[in-house]
């Protein structure tokens, strides 16, 4: 059985896509903090310096998700899937101006995924 | 009395070098009201064509302004604050059109201190000096303040004229000129202040780029020709600030929000008087502003022995608050500003309540009547729990609280600093030893001891931890924008020898 901390649903995949194609390789990067924070950023891939500070969760879409370990601490047992909604966010995300912005929606771990998934 | 939307044109330009400009390529986003979700105007989606146009415009402004003296830019500060004063019904009710708020809080807050910190800063600059030190009898070491040059500001949607205020007014002051992105989802109030200024200032001193962060936002923040920049959101788009700022080695300046612990001891129930009531707002005022401030109060410690009594009292004036209308006075909490902002509340009570905790007051969406039910409502909300829940370490930014006890000082220290953030805290107590040290041991940069969300522009406001650096408010803000030349003369005629 193949477990999965971040997923993504079909019409934030659909959105994903099309900015893959306007943009070229992204990533996103789970924001947190102020105003627009607490929401994903998908930044063009060579925009966002990735090190060992940075935990990658997973990819959907074909495409790297990333949070800050301090962050991931308190995340850890949530799984995440990458939604949309139909706004004007703020911020860098390559998502703002097309009218949609990325949204995660959470649910807790069940045991059976704590045990198996790494990280 | 009851007030209403200000009337809006159509579109509006860019503020650049004195005049609105349509945006190059002639693109424009739409504006809506959080208040009923309806269209207020049009503003430009601009692009780094606009952006180098704006950059070099304040670029071919700034030695002429550097050179003004501090009594002239003291003089046009108190100006920009007479205008805003005498506006001040208009800019109150184009903040709660755009943003959302109620006008109880635009009238009394926003404002107000608008026009106060303008007028702080003119002030300040007549007051202060530079320095001249003598090292020893043929040495003098001057320090002479001048300006940087170019500043470009990005600042959020919560207090759109305050915290313009909070960045345009020291930086105009310490004789920069200024590049400002206001937030795309709150447009509006720079742009009046732009036209009610206009002839104020020499024409590329200040100006008003609109547009989304990707496309107008990072030009700016990447732009070799600016010389800092100042910016107020989230922490990733904070990050990547600082990575733009670095390829040019520009300073910066970065205030990331928080999530900030509201502590009560239990000697604040010793008495049922003025104080305790003042202690009861101080644990609501979590709902001040829809709870879309940086440094919303928004865990609440309460130690254990009170709990009860306490939270029984803050639940009952949380359930007190009236929501509605933002536009009539007596609403207490308006609307949150975007669409996506509300569910993400939304999600984050979802989540709050899987995480096992305990739905307090509050717990959902509000739904109002007739034109107001397009808008975007919340109940203020009170989670109980612990500190390791998600509800206790991310910013919500909505008017959602999570609540917990603690056993005693030590406890109540560790569960305050056991978070990524440290921009505000508030400790509310009768004890003597415990005003002084309790505070010292918070890791925040701002601690309001006794009383909560007050911003006189005379204390420094700013992060530790992950809520940033740099401080905004106070004198000390001018070096944010400043440098220090230092003149270092020698009245000695003898050489050194070593030559």
């Amino acid at each position: 059985m193949d477990y999965k901390r971040v997923e993504i649903t079909p019409e934030a995949e659909k959105l994903l896509q099309e900015l893959k194609q306007q943009h070229g390789e992204v990533i996103f990067h789970q924001s947190g903090g102020c105003c627009d924070g607490s929401s994903p950023m998908l930044l063009p891939k060579e925009d966002f310096y990735i090190d060992d500070n940075d935990i990658l969760l997973g990819e959907v879409g074909g495409v790297n998700f990333y949070m800050s370990h301090d962050q991931f601490e308190y995340w850890k047992h949530t799984h995440l899937t990458v939604n949309i909604i139909k706004g004007r966010g703020g911020s860098f995300s390559l998502d703002i101006p097309t009218g949609y912005r990325f949204l995660i929606k959470s649910r807790m771990l069940n045991d059976e995924e704590n045990k198996n998934l790494n990280p | 009395m009851s007030y209403s939307a200000p009337k809006f044109k159509e579109k509006y330009g860019n503020f650049i070098n004195g005049k609105f400009q349509d945006p190059i390529d002639g693109a424009y986003f739409e504006n809506h009201s959080p208040v009923d979700n309806k269209l207020l105007a049009k503003y430009p989606r601009s692009n780094e064509k606009d952006v180098k146009s704006a950059i070099e415009a304040a670029n071919n402004a700034k030695h002429e302004w550097g050179k003004t003296s501090a009594s002239e830019r003291a003089a046009i500060l108190h100006k920009i604050a007479d205008v805003i004063h005498e506006n001040l019904e208009t800019f109150a009710q184009m903040e709660t059109a755009d943003n959302g708020k109620s006008i109880r809080e635009t009238m009394n807050a926003d404002v107000p201190l608008a026009v106060d910190h303008f007028r702080y800063f003119a002030s300040a600059i007549r007051a202060e000096e530079g320095s001249a030190t003598e090292l020893n009898e043929n040495t003098l070491s001057l320090i002479i303040n001048e300006p940087l040059g170019v500043v470009a500001q990005i600042i959020p949607w919560n207090f759109p004229l305050l915290m313009l205020a909070w960045k345009v007014a020291p930086a105009l002051a310490s004789g920069n000129c200024v590049v400002l992105k206001p937030a795309e989802q709150t447009p509006a109030s720079a742009t009046f202040l732009a036209e009610k200024i206009a002839d104020l200032l020499p024409p590329g001193v200040f100006n008003v780029i609109h547009g989304f962060g990707p496309e107008a936002g990072k030009p700016l923040a990447s732009s070799p020709n600016v010389d800092k920049v100042a910016f107020t959101g989230e922490t990733t788009t904070g990050q990547l600030i600082m990575q733009y700022a670095s390829k040019n080695l520009h300073p910066v300046t970065m205030e990331l929000g928080g999530k900030s612990p509201n502590v009560f001891f239990n000697s604040i129930m010793d008495h049922d008087d003025a104080f305790l009531d003042k202690c009861i707002e101080g644990a609501v005022l979590f709902a001040f502003n829809q709870g879309e401030v940086c440094t919303a109060p928004s865990r609440i410690l309460i130690q254990e022995d009170i709990y009860d009594e306490f939270i029984k009292r803050v639940i009952e004036r949380t359930k007190a608050i009236k929501m509605g209308n933002p536009f009539e006075e007596s609403t207490m909490m308006g609307a949150q500003a975007s669409s996506d902002q509300h569910q993400k509340i939304l999600e984050y009570i979802k989540i709050g309540k899987d995480e096992g905790a305990e739905v307090l007051a509050g717990g959902g969406a509000a739904k109002l009547d007739g034109d107001l039910a397009n808008g975007f409502y919340i109940q203020p909300t009170i989670l109980k729990g612990h500190n390791k829940m998600r509800v206790f370490q991310e910013e919500i930014f909505g008017p959602v609280v999570a609540v917990c006890t603690f056993k005693d000082e030590a406890e109540a220290i560790e569960i305050a600093n056991d978070t990524m953030y440290g921009l505000g805290a508030g400790v509310w107590t009768r004890d003597a030893h415990q005003l002084y040290q309790i505070p010292r041991a918070i890791k925040a940069g701002r601690v309001w001891v006794n009383c909560y969300h007050d911003y006189p522009a005379h204390a420094p406001f700013g992060g530790y931890k992950k809520s940033g650096f740099g401080r905004e408010n106070h004198l000390m803000m001018l070096n944010h924008y400043r440098q220090s030349k230092n003149m270092l003369i020698s009245y000695d005629k003898n050489k050194l020898g070593f030559f």
